[in-house]
């Protein structure tokens, strides 16, 4: 027998249920117990395109160190799903634990003897305490979790405490509940040496004021509070739940007090289409407003971002990426959505195009976004992933500057036309490539102008000459600069000692690549890293690069299409930025990345700096 | 089309409606579509009616999609903001921009291949949602900018100037716009000035989803002997059912009509439609003897036009969707930004 893993806020967990058993709850609350004990945790939810039925797990990462990236391999396997047993069993470490459900013994062939296996009864604990059928399933989940509970040493208290928050006025529930976590925790104190788990949890400090929240709920929020006043959108996993919180918060936050309407308007379009066109015209009209989506659906949208782009009228794009092509792996994760949306349309376009890493800068992304598509006149992408937006991630509480105003961007007013101010829709006044706007019935007499997808003066008036042309076009590109220095800015973590070697990485990479970059400083492997977080590039980018030999670029993807856009916007030779990709669909891991990166240097021979030095 | 630039002086002399504008003030640029075609005569209808509904100019959006029919919003109501977006998608960007402005009145037009054919989709959903617009489709069963090929508009065994047949079954988008949800429906001929320009201002006084299918003949490309969108055969075909005259509260805008038995509809927003009846039996409000009625006329070769179905008491979009009476264009950070306070009890509870 392997010797027991054994391990004290540091391991992963992984629950293997079936879709709709309500499984989902409990396992978020097991996970919610162990951050209120102080340790951080990240769950991931890995589910089937299916609503009943097919397999669905919840991998929990518990780290006192705080690395929230995917681990990568496996401590304790909850085998609650007979179909996936076999492959569930096969990912548990050597020493590791197989906790199940021993109400029916079962054949030797089904364990693993190098694995420690806790049987509970859970079916019999059940069919002896309820006897309605609906109430054994989901009951059974709360028994694992008390038993868990009990063998992990998790306080109970802190899950009672969730529970009362949970259902706040409904005390009978509170009560079921708590009686079902204690049939779990006194089975194991009765049947079980308590010992026989290693992997335990203890009370900690390490979660501080960090808030637990999915990135498409913060996105959502970024779009209340950024002022959008109307969402078109089309229900696409993984982003339907950007447009469904964002209703949910606007009925909370805006709803007008005396006459209880809405200061806002979401409609469900019956397309991406018509989602996109509906954001233009609300773009047009002067409202802030924003679609959500992932991949196919921008796919649809492309035409008319095209007529946004070259029309210069304000739009958001939320695209919570997933994975591509066509429907693709519609429930799993990639960043494969970056060439696709850089340069979304026909003909000559580029947008701009946001990483969040994670919640917090999916609202801090989509509430600049808003002021950007204003300021620019452009659409604006917000390039979430599935892993940020339907995962509950650790981060930094969410800010608000009460001062802050809407950038409303160049609109020029009644007043201003009033006062004989020239106006000429696509003149370039102030030498930024951004020309000013007006607003459907601003003025009587003054400011109207025609919108149009077609070629035409820097008077709005329709033309089909070179001239008239060119200069348009490359005052878009004038515009496209002036964006570089509004975006975010990347950000750089120098490593401990000088080093010829870098790393660009973005989005939901982030928290797996600071989990490498520490692994990689500690074996001596030094890496200066450049967090991306805006397309286009500022000069920043082309400056890290150019400071290095070879650069690493990290990310989801199969072709680097980050490293196509790089090479081809800055001119880089592509042979010095090193492709390290991963797109299987599951979040890139800390492994992974340290892994590819570390035997990238072995070929490059470079020696870890202790040991050249000792 | 015509190369002269349309002079800007007005002569002093020119009549001025309620709000102080001539007729000129409604007008566009100088047409680029072909002489005689339908279209300029419904462009011609559009600045009658805004001109006798004494309508700001610049309260009037203009959206379009693509084709020849969507050029037209360059001319006609030159003081509005218009907008071409893309082929078949214009009521989408119509519904977004209505969602931002309640306040201005939107005119949405379109052509038979941009709204039958590549635009059926938002078509249908434009009607379903009840957005408060005038929705024109110039009917001329042809792509005119692509040289004559047959819109989805087309009848089935219509011949093209090039004696192709159509084979495919003709969408009738009037019948289409009555399954769908709009509020007003209603179908003219570009050729008959005098039942169009009530019924465009009908529609704009209607609170809703108001939509008129006007046949409006290609003389490029559908006006040949075998066309069933021919000026001819639209003459000989054409069975009017009603007369409309609009009431806005002060004196009810007349135009020449023939006399019959006289109808009022009061609309919820206050407007009164006075249907003066020609086809005596025929009830505009009653959807399911509407849709039969139009296709009878079919079935005998025969177009049914005039005010074809006028629903009560549909709410338009923004009633469904409950919006603050302020439009949403208009509301500033106070409004809508729930400031740090409310943030803080958010990160509260995610803890």
């Amino acid at each position: 027998m392997a010797q027991q893993l054994t391990a004290t806020n540091d391991f992963v967990i992984k629950f293997a249920n079936v879709n709709g058993s309500g499984s989902a709850s409990a396992n978020e609350l097991f996970a919610r117990a162990i951050l209120r004990m102080g340790v951080p945790v990240s769950p991931r939810n890995i589910f089937p395109s299916n609503i009943q039925g097919l397999p669905t797990w919840y991998e929990v990462r518990v780290s006192e160190a705080g690395y929230l990236g995917r681990r990568g391999g496996l401590d304790m396997i909850v085998a609650m799903n007979p179909e996936t047993w076999q492959r569930d069993l096969a990912e548990v470490a050597p020493g590791g634990y197989l906790f199940y459900d021993s109400t029916r013994p079962l054949p030797p062939e089904m364990f693993r003897d190098d694995l420690t296996s806790i049987g509970v009864p859970l079916t019999e604990i059940c069919n002896a305490t309820y006897s309605d059928p609906r109430q054994r399933q989901l009951f059974k989940n709360i028994i694992y979790v008390g038993a868990l509970s009990a063998l992990m040493d998790i306080d109970p208290a802190v899950i009672e405490a969730l529970f009362s928050e949970q259902f706040k006025g409904k005390e009978a529930l509170i009560d079921k509940n708590v009686a079902a976590l204690n049939l779990g925790r006194d089975w194991v104190q009765k049947n079980l040496d308590p010992d026989i788990c290693k992997l335990k949890v203890a009370p900690a400090d390490a979660v501080g004021d960090r808030i637990f929240m999915e990135g498409n709920a913060a996105s959502a929020l970024g779009c209340v509070y950024g002022g959008a006043t109307v969402c078109a959108w089309y229900p696409i996993t993984p982003s339907s739940s950007v447009a469904e919180a964002f209703e949910s918060y606007c009925r909370k936050f805006r709803k007008e007090p005396e006459s209880g309407k809405s200061k806002y308007a979401v409609i469900q379009s019956e397309d991406e289409l018509a989602s996109i066109g509906m954001v233009i015209g609300a773009g047009w009209n002067g409202a802030r407003a924003f679609t959500s989506t992932s991949g196919p659906g921008v796919s649809l949208m492309t035409e008319f971002i095209g007529l946004a782009y070259f029309a210069e009228i304000p739009a958001v794009i939320v695209n919570v990426q997933r994975g591509g092509p066509s429907t693709g792996m519609p429930t799993r994760t990639q960043q494969a959505d970056i060439l696709s949306c850089a340069y979304a349309s026909n003909g000559d376009t580029k947008h701009v195009l946001l990483f969040p890493e994670d919640p917090r800068e999916c609202f801090d992304h989509s509430a600049a976004a808003l002021d950007l598509a204003d300021r620019l006149q452009t659409p604006v992408f917000v390039m979430s992933d599935l892993d940020i937006g339907m995962n509950r991630r650790l981060c930094a509480p969410l800010e608000w500057d009460d001062s802050r105003k809407l950038d409303r961007g160049k609109v020029m007013t009644a007043d201003e036309l009033e006062a004989g101010r020239e106006f000429g829709r696509y003149l370039d006044v102030d030498g930024d490539g951004i020309p000013y706007r007006t607003l459907p019935g601003t003025h009587p007499s003054r400011g109207a102008f025609f919108t149009r997808g077609t070629t035409k003066n820097r008077y709005a008036r329709y033309s089909e000459e070179g001239a008239d042309y060119i200069e348009n076009m490359e005052r878009l590109v004038r515009k496209f600069d002036t964006a570089k220095s509004q975006v975010p800015q990347p950000v750089l973590r120098r490593a401990e000692a000088d080093t010829r070697y870098g790393v660009l990485y973005f989005g939901s990479t982030a928290p797996s690549m600071d989990e490498a970059l520490d692994r990689l400083g500690n074996e001596g492997l030094h890496v200066n890293a450049m967090r991306l977080r805006a397309f286009p590039f500022p000069d920043s980018v082309a400056e890290f690069i150019a400071a290095h030999d070879r650069v690493f670029l990290v990310e989801q993807n199969r072709d680097g299409q980050m490293r196509m856009l790089l090479c081809n916007e800055l001119e880089i030779d592509p042979a010095r930025l090193v492709p390290v990709l991963h797109y299987d669909g599951t979040p890139i891991t800390a492994r992974f990345i340290h892994g590819a990166i570390r035997d990238r240097l072995a070929q490059y021979q470079v020696v870890p700096l202790e040991r050249a030095v000792s | 089309m015509t190369y002269i630039t349309k002079p800007k002086l007005h002569h002093p002399s020119l009549k001025r409606n309620a709000v102080g504008f001539t007729r000129r003030d409604y007008e566009g640029q100088v047409s680029t579509l072909c002489a005689g075609c339908g279209h300029d005569s419904i462009s011609a209808s559009i600045v009658q009616s805004c001109y006798e509904m004494a309508i700001e100019p610049h309260r009037v959006a203009k959206l379009s999609g693509i084709g020849c029919s969507s050029k037209t919003p360059t001319y006609f109501l030159g003081a509005s903001h218009g907008f071409n977006t893309v082929h078949g998608r214009m009521p989408s960007v119509l519904t977004g921009a209505h969602l931002a402005n309640r306040e201005l009145i939107y005119m949405g037009v379109s052509g038979d291949g941009d709204s039958a054919s590549i635009g059926l989709g938002q078509f249908a959903h434009v009607m379903r949602r009840g957005v408060n617009m005038v929705y024109i489709v110039m009917n001329n069963g042809v792509y005119g900018l692509t040289k004559g090929q047959f819109s989805a508009t087309a009848d089935k065994g219509s011949v093209a100037k090039k004696g192709a047949v159509n084979n495919d079954a003709g969408i009738d988008l009037a019948s289409m716009a009555i399954l769908m949800g709009a509020s007003f429906v209603a179908r003219s001929f570009s050729g008959d000035k005098a039942q169009l320009v009530p019924l465009i201002k009908a529609a704009m006084s209607h609170p809703g989803a108001a939509i008129l299918d006007v046949i409006s003949p290609c003389v490029a490309f559908n006006n040949h002997k075998g066309s069933t969108r021919s000026y001819d055969y639209v003459r000989h075909h054409n069975e009017a059912l009603n007369r409309l005259d609009v009431i806005t509260g002060s004196a009810p805008i007349t135009a020449e009509y023939e006399p019959g038995a006289m109808v009022e509809v009061e609309q919820p927003n206050g407007t009164t439609l006075r249907l003066r009846k020609i086809s005596a039996d025929y009830d505009p409000s009653d959807k399911a003897a509407a849709l039969a009625h139009i296709q009878e006329q079919d079935n005998v070769g025969e177009i049914a036009t005039g005010l074809l179905y006028l629903a009560s008491g549909r709410q338009d979009l923004h009633a469904n969707l409950d919006t603050v009476e302020t439009p949403l264009n208009r509301l500033g950070e106070a409004d809508l930004c729930p400031g740090s306070a409310a943030l803080e009890a958010i990160n509260k509870g995610l803890r």
